[in-house]
């Protein structure tokens, strides 16, 4: 067994019950079409996805931790960003 | 002639036992593949034909009326009383190897099930059809790997053309009819595989042209597999197949 240069490739799937593609791991594949294929043996065999997105981790711009005070912190303190504030009549149910 | 209920317990036998020795040899990667995903690959494709194999057995022991089960079928019989081809008793042999044959062995097998979705056994038919859905996942995997090896570095290409050569000569069996075959054929119940081969041997040309390799000049076949004349390899198989069924008969987890 030699070491894998391969790279490496974050999957989506969406589920039966429809909504959006959901990241649900990475694994490493030599190319996009192997990677379709490896992505439903890993994490679509027992029939959890209709749908399976592969896309190169590399193509993936991240956040830096070091920013998260400067990045989410201010939203903290500004509650009125949260629809808290309104009472909803008991005949909309739930919302 | 022969009966029809022996026809088709002898032609259930040879469906079933070639999806059992396959589906063994490709649990042999467990743990063994060149990367983790490739091991569940490989290991998902060998539940897929065990599956099979269970489902063709159970059945066979149905037709054959005295009892015994898929189990008996699968653990209790020796070599010679086993039906499949040669090809699939070949050992697992590198990972080009195993691609190679998997493209050979799927791609013949999907169009064949395919066929026999339309069986007028129904049991068969039904077994057929889910068996199809598996294979061709099994096609499109090997094939884009045959691709991939065949064009690949001048060692992948060498190794993948070598396995081709080496099993070319298997695929004969794949195709021969006998007795069993015919009896059931003239009933509509087993499909002449003669119908599916052209198609087979068009789609496998692409892929090979694709993957740069040769088909081997060759027409010579190796044979006996579905009569009960295995290589050697084949006892190796059972020593380890059978071992837990022998020692502890009707053993429960």
């Amino acid at each position: 067994m030699t070491e894998t240069s391969w790279p490496l490739w974050e999957v989506f799937i969406r589920t039966r019950n429809g909504g959006s593609h959901r990241h649900v791991g990475s694994l490493h594949a030599v190319d996009a079409t192997m990677a379709l294929h490896h992505a439903r043996d890993a994490y679509a065999r027992r029939g959890e996805g209709v749908s399976i997105w592969v896309v190169p981790s590399a193509a993936i711009t991240a956040s830096d931790p070091g920013d998260r005070d400067l990045l989410f912190e201010p939203a903290a303190s500004k509650i009125y960003r949260h629809p808290t504030f309104y009472e909803v009549p008991d005949d909309v149910g739930h919302m | 002639m022969l009966g029809s209920s022996s026809a088709l317990f002898g032609y259930l036998l040879r469906l079933g036992d070639n999806a059992l020795m396959l589906g063994h040899r490709l649990s042999e990667w467990c743990g063994h593949a060149p990367v983790l995903e490739e091991d569940l690959a490989l290991a998902n494709m060998g539940l897929d034909l065990i599956g099979q194999a269970r489902s063709f057995l159970s059945y066979a022991g149905e037709v054959e009326g005295r009892g015994r089960d898929e189990d008996a079928l699968a653990y209790l019989r020796e070599a010679a009383g086993y039906r499949n081809i040669l090809l699939v008793e070949l050992p697992r042999g590198d990972f080009a190897f195993t691609m190679v044959r998997q493209l050979l062995y799927a791609g013949l097998t999907q169009r064949l099930f395919e066929a026999l979705a339309t069986s007028r056994d129904s049991t068969l038919a039904g077994i057929a059809a889910k068996g199809a859905r598996e294979l061709a996942y099994h096609v499109r995997h090997a094939a884009e790997w045959t691709i991939r090896l065949g064009d690949g570095t001048e060692e992948s290409h060498r190794r993948t053309q070598l396995a081709l050569d080496e099993l070319w000569p298997y695929t004969g069996e794949m195709l021969e009819i006998d007795e069993v075959e015919r009896t059931l054929i003239e009933q509509h119940i087993a499909v002449d595989p003669a119908h599916v081969r052209p198609g087979w041997e068009q789609a496998l040309s692409e892929v090979i042209r694709q993957a740069t390799l040769q088909l081997p000049n060759q027409n010579w076949m190796q044979s006996g597999g579905r009569i009960g004349r295995h290589t050697e390899h084949l006892g190796h198989i059972l020593s380890e197949l059978q071992y837990l069924q022998r020692t502890y008969p009707g053993a429960k987890w």
